[in-house]
């Protein structure tokens, strides 16, 4: 019955080729990580194989491709939509589990697209943050609930005792968790790169930490995740914070699977374990089955360190997030990243990314709420992550009460990232989410590192030009202030969720 | 060295139509002072003024009004022309947004002296407070100048974009001539400071510490001796310290902070 | 669940403090003559003074001033206060019959004419002491369960707001111009050896009386011009230790925190001010190592409670006053004192009203506390 490799599934794309434009180079050809261009009396772009990445785009110097959707009526269903149709093609050849990559990109309400800022007007004057001080810097890590003083030998006030450990974030913004294994070397160290630049941090991910980023010590976080990758000692030392991966917004509740043929040798190295087997995340931490047993996990990881490094706690966005962010704190957690169901992922089961979980947005709103009710919110430092896409993202999820955010699919844009969404195939043409040697070169790291340098740079200056037009010249002051925040077509229980007045209240 | 002749021979004081302001509400106090303009008068004597607003507001004859007491907010603004005389200290927004003429205040002076000032002369004989010549500018053939005999507090200059700003330091004693953020947003104009220079940490980003050329030293010179002249202050004494001069690194301080939209 | 329904306002504002450091007890007069002279920062949608050591007699006090709309509200309170208190004394606080002409109005206008609201709510003190049992074991301490107690009436009691309730002070505030309200209550009547008096001009809401400055809790008031711009924040701060914020405007905060900090936490007055209007990160980097410690610290934990915004406010209390401007210096504070008088003042001409010549006039820093105290040893 088969007609063709893919079934009863038709193309999708095909790059087309202006032959009077184009002057036969083969760049194009030698660019795409899927095979989707072949030579044969010119440049032919195969229909079927192209995932609309645009390397061969942006590598063509004539402007001599385009790519489109290839043309195909369905008879118009908007209940059996034709995504529908084509995955019950695929599970039926296959019997498998349908995988997919990046986060979920259904249609559900963005709730970012639904808030909108104050602005100051006479009153109050905004203020301008170019040429007066705006204040960006955010400590995360657990905090007193106040300061004790004593006055020293010349009767100077002086700090009693000790505060517990906290990162400096220049701007409050992190790299999320991303592993290698998921994402090139190259990436990581693009990513440590812009950390260190930025005085900010990036997240190892639960894959291991390569030697290579030895150097970016104070700008990282390390994971321990249910499989343990890599985690050993030396791996703790190298991190200025450690984070427990509970959950991620993209599968909450499952585990991972790295496949034995991405386990090369610099990835085994990494994860330590042996070239080519799988590598296998539980679904649970199997020492973690209660929220007892979480403490026991971070006060193990803050005995091994010596409480010198805040101990974060990375939970998926699901119902329960309020009391789950509240034991957690209680647990001993000093970080929560909460992560909503947007979040990406380099694998995952495609109808447990597009099911599973809530939206970032409520799921903080809902968090810094609890924590405030039970006034243990100074005990925790909130991330947010899952689906920040602006520096609009970042500033409503701020003014909902997280501390800082976390981006992950963002940076890889940053880093040429078109969002083909092929993460799990592994044959990322722009050498991301790749390991395969002669992709990964094309990622030049000093280079990435400069993109998100920038991309944090300007994300900043957009948050200091609101800051100002709110009035406040350090983010303190705005974080958490749901009253600048408002809804438009919201109904009064999402507004009730979020804490926010409607527009024109 | 002989005296310096005053620019316009002083006045009479039995010459000078006198105002008794007090308990005056500001309205009617200006009202007074408008007709007496109008009616010819070359020089009013306010007495006994205390917080009544907008004193002289865009006035636009050559008068000498002199001020006795603390006159409210906003006295001189939009003014072109007129000379002021405060005896005492002035509130806030001196000389706001003002075009040309004079103001000379014997004692301190609060924030944002010679807001978006376009010409004529501010001189202050004590301190001043915050934002000193934030957004003045030249235009044409007028060039602003406000000279602080005293210190100043932060955001000194912010956003000029043109004019003299020359601080002393006379009252400092021990203390820094200049506050915080000196010149952040200037993209014009000129700053002089005595005695030390501005420390790095104390100078906003735009500006930059230039060398003074002879022309400078004439400038100052020029400037400073009817300074001392109006405030009867040593010539001397001013000059004994070294200046140091701030002007902005470009005009265009901005203009790689933007990206096109795709 | 969080309440997150709230409103509140802002406005621009005339402020004056007068205290002796010695002491010494002056009448209403001054502080009133200095409060007109800033009339242009009013809009006669509010006035209020704050007065200490006006209550001799009840020195041992909490005297609490209530402004009550309704007969129901008086009822309710009263039923309160005495079931949680032991009511020593209460009574309607004496004002001026509003309907009588008064030669100081040249118009020959009467208050009815001059005040916005003919008939103000019924306004009444009453010096309470806390009933509870002479070894509670509930942990608060009097001043506590004196805050719940001014928390529960504010919240609860429909149309009845606490106004003030230190001992031996008092605050009086209504809606118009703070000269005629002054003469309303009558404050040449009174002596204290600290007075602040507030002008004020809201600017997105009607004026009531219980919106008027001074804001207070126990011996602490404040009056305020410029606007929290972090008032989302810190209400919500104030939140989780229990401070409702009823009363829909920003300077409730100020006086909340300072009640948390200074009381609550325990902290030095200097030490609370440079948590709410706290140094630049600039300036903290360039600090020698304790005192960046210090302050990096205090950032880190009460950055929830930093004021930002324009502002300047006076703050008093029963042993001092404190005037205070926001970090970059958006409104107009004036210092001065003479011998053991100290002032404070939106604009010098207030001062200069009632001391025409100062010892020593300032503009004080950005951010940086002017504080007066009352001298050790004086009661």
């Amino acid at each position: 019955m088969n007609q063709n490799k893919h079934g009863l599934i038709p193309p999708k794309f095909r790059p087309v080729i202006n032959r009077e434009l184009c002057r036969r180079c083969k760049r194009c050809i030698l660019s795409c990580g899927f095979e989707a261009l072949t030579f044969e009396n010119g440049v032919i772009g195969i229909a079927g194989e192209c995932v609309a990445c645009h390397r061969c785009i942006t590598m063509c110097p004539e402007g001599a491709i385009t790519i489109q959707k290839q043309p195909l009526d369905y008879r118009d269903n908007e209940y059996w939509t034709v995504e529908i149709r084509e995955e019950l093609y695929r599970q039926s050849e296959s019997g498998g589990v349908i995988l997919a990559s990046m986060g979920n990109d259904k249609s559900f309400k963005s709730y970012f697209d639904h808030m909108v800022l104050d602005a100051c007007q006479v009153t109050n004057p905004s203020i301008d943050p170019l040429r007066e001080p705006m204040e960006l810097r955010t400590y995360l890590g657990r905090k007193p609930e106040k300061v004790t003083v004593e006055k020293d030998k010349q009767g100077k006030f002086q700090l009693k005792g000790k505060m517990p450990a906290n990162l400096l974030l220049e701007t409050p913004i992190i790299f999320g968790g991303m592993s290698y294994g998921s994402v090139s070397l190259n990436t990581h160290k693009a990513l440590a790169m812009a950390a260190k630049n930025c005085g900010i941090l990036m997240n190892t991910g639960e894959g291991g930490l390569h030697k290579d980023l030895y150097p970016y010590t104070d700008h990282i976080i390390v994971q321990c995740a249910s499989g343990r990758f890599g985690v050993s000692e030396e791996y703790l030392k190298r991190a200025a914070m450690i984070e427990i991966k509970i959950g991620q917004g993209a599968k909450p509740g499952i585990g991972g699977h790295l496949p034995g043929e991405k386990v090369t040798a610099p990835i085994s190295e990494t994860r330590m374990i042996p070239i080519g087997t799988d590598a296998l995340s539980p679904a649970p931490h199997h020492d973690i089955y209660s929220i007892e047993d979480l403490r026991q996990l971070i006060y193990s990881l803050k005995e091994a360190t010596e409480y010198k490094k805040p101990v974060c706690v990375k939970i998926s966005a699901v119902h329960n997030v309020a009391a789950i962010a509240s034991g957690v704190a209680r647990a001993g957690a000093d970080v929560i990243c909460v992560d909503g169901f947007r979040g990406g992922t380099g694998a995952t089961p495609k109808m447990v990314r597009d099911h599973v979980g809530i939206p970032i947005e409520l799921a903080i709103a809902a968090v810094d709420d609890r924590l405030r009710e039970e006034n243990i919110r100074h005990q925790v430092s909130l991330i947010a992550s899952g689906g920040i896409r602006t520096s609009a993202d970042m500033i409503k999820a701020i003014g909902l009460g997280a501390d800082a955010v976390a981006i992950c699919t963002a940076a890889l844009v940053a880093l040429g990232c078109h969002i083909c969404q092929q993460c799990h195939t592994g044959n990322c043409s722009w050498g991301i989410a790749t390991q395969r040697p002669e992709l990964e070169r094309r990622l030049d790291p000093e280079w990435g590192g400069q993109q998100l340098t920038r991309l944090i740079q300007a994300w900043s200056y957009e948050l200091k030009e609101v800051l100002g037009l709110l009035g406040v010249n350090a983010v303190e002051s705005f974080r958490g202030s749901r009253e600048r925040l408002r809804g438009i077509g919201l109904s009064e229980l999402e507004l009730d969720i979020l804490g926010i007045k409607h527009a024109g209240r | 060295m002989t005296k310096p002749m005053p620019e316009v021979a002083p006045e009479k004081t039995e010459d000078r139509l006198i105002i008794d302001a007090s308990q005056k509400y500001y309205k009617v106090l200006n009202q007074e002072i408008r007709l007496a303009v109008s009616n010819g008068a070359h020089a009013i004597e306010l007495r006994n003024v205390n917080g009544q607003r907008y004193l002289a507001d865009g006035i636009n004859k050559r008068v000498k009004i002199h001020i006795h007491g603390t006159p409210g907010n906003n006295v001189g603004a939009f003014m072109d022309g007129p000379e002021l005389y405060v005896h005492g200290n002035s509130q806030e927004q001196v000389g706001n947004t003002m075009n040309s003429g004079k103001i000379v205040v014997f004692g301190n002076a609060s924030d944002v002296v010679g807001y978006g000032m376009r010409g004529g002369k501010i001189f202050i004989k004590g301190d001043a407070g915050y934002r000193v010549g934030i957004h003045m500018k030249q235009y044409k053939s007028s060039v602003p100048v406000v000279i602080v005999g005293g210190t100043t507090g932060d955001f000194l200059g912010e956003y000029m974009a043109g004019g003299i700003l020359i601080v002393l330091g006379l009252t400092a004693d021990g203390d820094e001539f200049v506050g915080d953020y000196v010149g952040t947003g200037m993209h014009g104009g000129v700053i002089y400071v005595r005695g030390e220079p501005v420390p790095a940490h104390r100078l906003g980003k735009e500006p930059a510490r230039v060398e003074l050329t002879e022309k400078d030293n004439a400038l100052l010179a020029k400037l400073l001796k009817e300074y001392s002249t109006e405030l009867s202050l040593d010539f001397d004494k001013i000059m004994s310290k070294p200046f140091f001069k701030y002007t902005p690194q470009s005009h265009r301080p901005y203009g790689n902070m933007y990206a096109n939209q795709p | 669940m969080v309440n997150h329904n709230y409103q509140h306002e802002s406005s621009g504002c005339g402020l004056v403090g007068i205290i002796s450091t010695t002491g010494k007890k002056m009448s209403g007069e001054q502080v009133l003559r200095a409060v007109a002279v800033l009339h242009e920062r009013g809009n006669g949608l509010g006035g209020g003074f704050a007065a200490y050591g006006i209550y001799p007699k009840y020195r041992d006090f909490f005297a609490f001033h209530l402004l009550m709309d309704t007969a129901e509200s008086k009822t309710a309170v009263e039923a309160y206060l005495q079931e949680h208190f032991i009511v020593e004394h209460g009574e309607a606080i004496p004002t001026r019959n509003p309907s009588e002409r008064y030669p100081q109005y040249s118009s020959g206008r009467n208050l009815e004419e001059i005040l916005p609201e003919i008939t103000p709510p019924a306004i009444w003190r009453y010096f309470c002491k806390p009933k509870r049992p002479e070894y509670s074991t509930d942990g608060l301490t009097d001043e506590d369960y004196v805050v719940q107690g001014v928390m529960h009436i504010n919240e609860n009691i429909d149309g009845a707001f606490v106004i003030s309730s230190g001992r031996n002070m008092g605050v009086f505030k209504g809606v118009g111009y703070p000269e005629d309200l002054g003469h309303f209550f009558k404050l040449e009547e009174y002596e204290a050896y600290t007075w602040t008096g507030h002008a004020r001009f809201p600017t997105n809401s009607q004026g009531w009386w219980g919106g008027a400055h001074p804001f207070t809790l126990l011996d602490w008031a404040v009056i305020h011009n410029g606007e929290i711009s972090s008032y989302g924040i810190n209400k919500r701060y104030l939140e989780m230790y229990g401070y409702k914020c009823t009363l829909m405007t920003d300077t409730e905060v100020v006086t909340y925190m300072l009640d948390l900090l200074i009381r609550k936490h325990g902290l030095p007055t200097e030490v609370a001010l440079r948590a709410v209007a706290a140094p630049f990160w600039k300036d903290v980097d360039r600090m020698s190592e304790e005192e960046r410690k210090l302050n990096e610290a205090l950032r880190m934990v009460y950055g929830s409670a930093l004021l930002n915004g324009p502002f300047a406010i006076i703050f008093t209390h029963s042993r001092g006053m404190v005037g205070l401007n926001d970090r970059i210096k958006l409104r107009p504070l004036v210092a001065a004192c003479k011998g053991d008088m100290v002032y404070m003042s939106s604009e010098e001409c207030g001062i200069r009203e009632i001391c025409p010549n100062p010892k020593r006039v300032w503009n004080p820093r950005a951010g940086h506390p002017v504080i007066a105290r009352l001298e050790d040893g004086v009661k």
